[in-house]
């Protein structure tokens, strides 16, 4: 206790003193306000900006370290650096630069000074000092007040000053937390942010998702155009060939269509490739369980496999965890070592979840295999993530988890239809028994007042009066716990 | 020989009709439809069953289900499922039972006549005719096993041909042997991988193929 107090005077005399920084700041981006767009020194104005962020950031920090206030840094991504022309001239607009020294700056401006959280900064940098320092020094503020107070020596005087220390010791400890929700207030991302930040990841998932879509498509077209289409011709013509022998040279035409026979089984065996590339028979035939069960049996290691589905997941997250068991699968076994894995797929509510664990040596890096990189490029088209764990010597523990991979009612994602009318009902009428038949009447019956009005329990004998008054608390209470509690788990649901 | 084929492409099952009906094969139904293949089979109780896998009206593996089924209502009715693709995974379902008198070929195999015609009749006497593809699969996730390991190239190749169900006499006259010197091989083998011997073809070669299996279950 003694130990909390004297560290929340301690973090509040810091937060201050950051606090005052930031007037030394302010001055600068005063002075810098005025070179830039007084005088046109614009090149000062991206320093600046990128000085008040660095405090800013480590505002942040220091609201999370210390009060667990988690504050996102709310800015827009950078641009990206110009490209230069194939003549290595770089174009902005209709101007072309020989560097790119002045595109990127351009960039960089225009990126600077659209993003509000620039001017949230600025706003921030100047109200800091004002509200969050004094709000930070308050504590101690309090406390010396008091003291001088108390040293006056009149009791109204001593009385004051020592309910200021004793406020002031009690205030303490919770001030860090108290700074860092005002820092959330203009530091944190609005709500616009966030949506255009989460707006701007989707489309590069979009991008990357039609990206390996149209090469995929690209690929087969390429595959059936070189392979199986190609020799269908071939077939065709040899046959036109034999039909033309048959009655000459029947001997040669019999060589010709069992070169036909050779090169039509050829093709099936390509076109079989090609199908288990875009869509395994198995999976398509027996679901996910199975299909990995094939994957097991193929592969040179000892597999184990066990499968908790209740239903068959949506079809293309199906495919995609299926490509993304195989991929990891091939991986143990061709950088890892391993001679035992065990593959394990179940359901958190509507996510999918897959364990590869194998025996491995272990050290594998998402940053490195280009393998990793395509499992987390298909599986982000679903939102889903794989975490690696992979220390040097194994073993590796491979988990990737697919959210929303059944539909809704499959899973009861849904609250039982009597619980939510009763929540209904619950969230309607709580405040009857709490309120006015409860708390209104315990205070009724405190203060003795002569009114009964429609209080229930004033009207009881006696000895009732009590236990109801108590009993109408106790249900309005419950009733919001019960309401509260079913939210909660029908959220809790839709999240999953 | 009395058979009931489910093929739902008409060409193909047209085809199969007419190959089938050419070497003396009687066909009793020709059906389209899961449902109605396990009618078929349960009704007509044919000699031999050659049946797609994949079958209407859910067009997963309506065909091996169906053939299933009919197993376990009349055990060893012998059937011979054809697929565009093999696994092990179906063989494994197929064997299951040990009572033999399973074939599992890709459709590729109806090209060369000669051979589907004699998988169809070993399978119809109670023997096995195991796609060389799914052997071939089968040996390469056992790559790892070391008894398999020791194994000479020829052996190798003699016990490829016996998982496939082939008898003596056919494994000699593919490698160009003579029947005892296969004889000889299939002796060895079943010494290194530590097998009971049998005469009877059929019981060996599921006695082989068992093994294979169960090296990695």
């Amino acid at each position: 206790m003694v130990f909390r107090t004297v560290v929340g005077f301690g973090r509040g005399l810091v937060l201050f003193t950051l606090a005052v920084t930031n007037m030394v700041m302010l001055a600068i981006t005063a002075v810098v306000f005025v070179l830039c767009f007084g005088l046109g020194m614009v090149f000062l104005f991206p320093v600046t900006v990128r000085m008040v962020r660095g405090r800013a950031g480590q505002a942040r920090a220091v609201a999370r370290a210390w009060s667990g206030v988690e504050i996102a840094a709310p800015y827009r991504a950078a641009p990206p650096p110009p490209q230069p022309q194939r003549d290595g001239w770089y174009r902005e607009g209709r101007q072309l630069y020989r560097t790119s020294l002045v595109p990127s700056f351009n960039r960089t401006w225009s990126w600077m000074i659209k993003d509000p959280a620039t001017w949230r900064d600025f706003a921030w940098l100047l109200a800091e000092p004002l509200v969050g320092g004094l709000l930070a020094i308050s504590p101690l503020l309090m406390v010396g007040y008091g003291v001088v107070l108390a040293r006056v020596g009149q009791p109204v005087e001593v009385l004051a000053g020592v309910v200021l220390v004793v406020a002031g010791v009690l205030v303490a400890p919770r001030i860090a937390r108290v700074h860092g929700l005002w820092t959330r207030l203009l530091l944190a991302p609005t709500l616009k942010a966030r949506l255009a930040n989460e707006v701007r990841h989707l489309t590069q998932v979009h991008t990357e998702v039609v990206d390996s879509q149209a090469a995929e498509l690209r690929r087969i077209e390429r595959d059936l155009h070189d392979g199986a289409q190609a020799r269908l011709v071939a077939i065709g013509m040899t046959l036109g060939a034999a039909e033309e022998l048959m009655d000459s040279d029947p001997k040669a035409a019999k060589a010709l269509i069992a070169k036909v026979r050779e090169a039509s089984a050829a093709s099936l065996i390509e076109l079989r490739q090609l199908v288990r590339g875009i869509h395994p028979p198995v999976l398509a035939e027996r679901g996910l369980g199975d299909a990995v069960r094939a994957l097991a049996l193929d592969s040179p290691l000892k597999v184990t496999v066990s499968v908790e589905l209740p239903v068959r997941p949506e079809a293309p997250v199906e495919s995609a965890a299926y490509f993304v068991i195989s991929e990891l699968l091939a991986n143990a076994s061709r950088h890892g070592d391993a001679t035992n894995v065990a593959i394990d797929i179940s359901h958190r509510r509507s996510a999918l979840r897959v364990t590869v664990t194998d025996d491995g040596h272990g050290g594998a890096d998402p940053s490195r295999g280009s393998g990793l990189r395509g499992i987390e490029r298909r599986l982000s088209a679903f939102d889903g993530v794989l975490a690696l764990h992979s220390p040097p010597g194994g073993p590796t523990v491979a988990t990737v988890e697919l959210p929303r991979a059944f539909s809704a009612d499959a899973c009861g994602s849904t609250l039982p239809a009597w619980k939510q009318k009763l929540m209904g009902v619950c969230w309607g009428l709580f405040w009857l028994p709490l309120f006015p038949q409860g708390l209104v009447a315990m205070f009724m019956k405190i203060f003795g007042a002569d009114e009964r009005s429609w209080f229930l329990a004033l009207y009881m004998p006696e000895p009732l009066q009590w236990p109801v008054i108590i009993g109408m608390i106790a249900l309005g209470a419950g009733m919001v716990w019960f309401a509260a509690k079913a939210a909660q788990q029908a959220k809790e649901r839709d999240d999953a | 020989m009395r058979v009931v084929l489910a093929e739902d492409l008409y060409l193909l099952r047209d085809g199969l009709v007419h190959l089938l009906q050419a070497h003396g094969f009687e066909i009793v139904a020709a059906v389209e439809s899961g449902p109605e293949l396990l009618r078929a089979l349960l009704d007509e109780r044919p000699e031999v069953a050659v049946v797609d896998v994949r079958l209407p009206p859910t067009f997963t593996d309506e065909g091996l289900q169906a053939a299933l089924a009919a197993r376990r209502a009349i055990p060893g009715l012998p059937v011979l499922v054809l697929s565009q693709h093999v696994e092990q995974l179906y063989a494994r379902e197929l064997l299951a039972d040990g009572t033999g008198g399973v074939g599992y070929l890709l459709k590729d195999r109806v090209f060369n006549s000669g051979q589907f015609i004699d998988a169809v009749r070993r399978v119809a006497s109670g023997g096995t005719a195991m796609d060389p593809d799914v052997i071939a699969k089968l040996l390469a996730s056992n790559a790892r096993h070391e008894p398999l390991g020791r194994l000479t190239p020829r052996e190798r190749e003699v016990l490829e041909l016996m998982a496939e169900g082939r008898s003596n006499a056919a494994i000699a006259q593919r490698l160009f042997l003579s029947e005892s010197a296969v004889g000889k091989h299939t002796a060895n083998i079943f010494a290194k991988l530590d097998l009971a011997v049998s005469d009877d073809d059929n019981r060996r070669v599921l006695a082989v193929l068992t093994y294979l299996n169960g090296t990695r279950s």
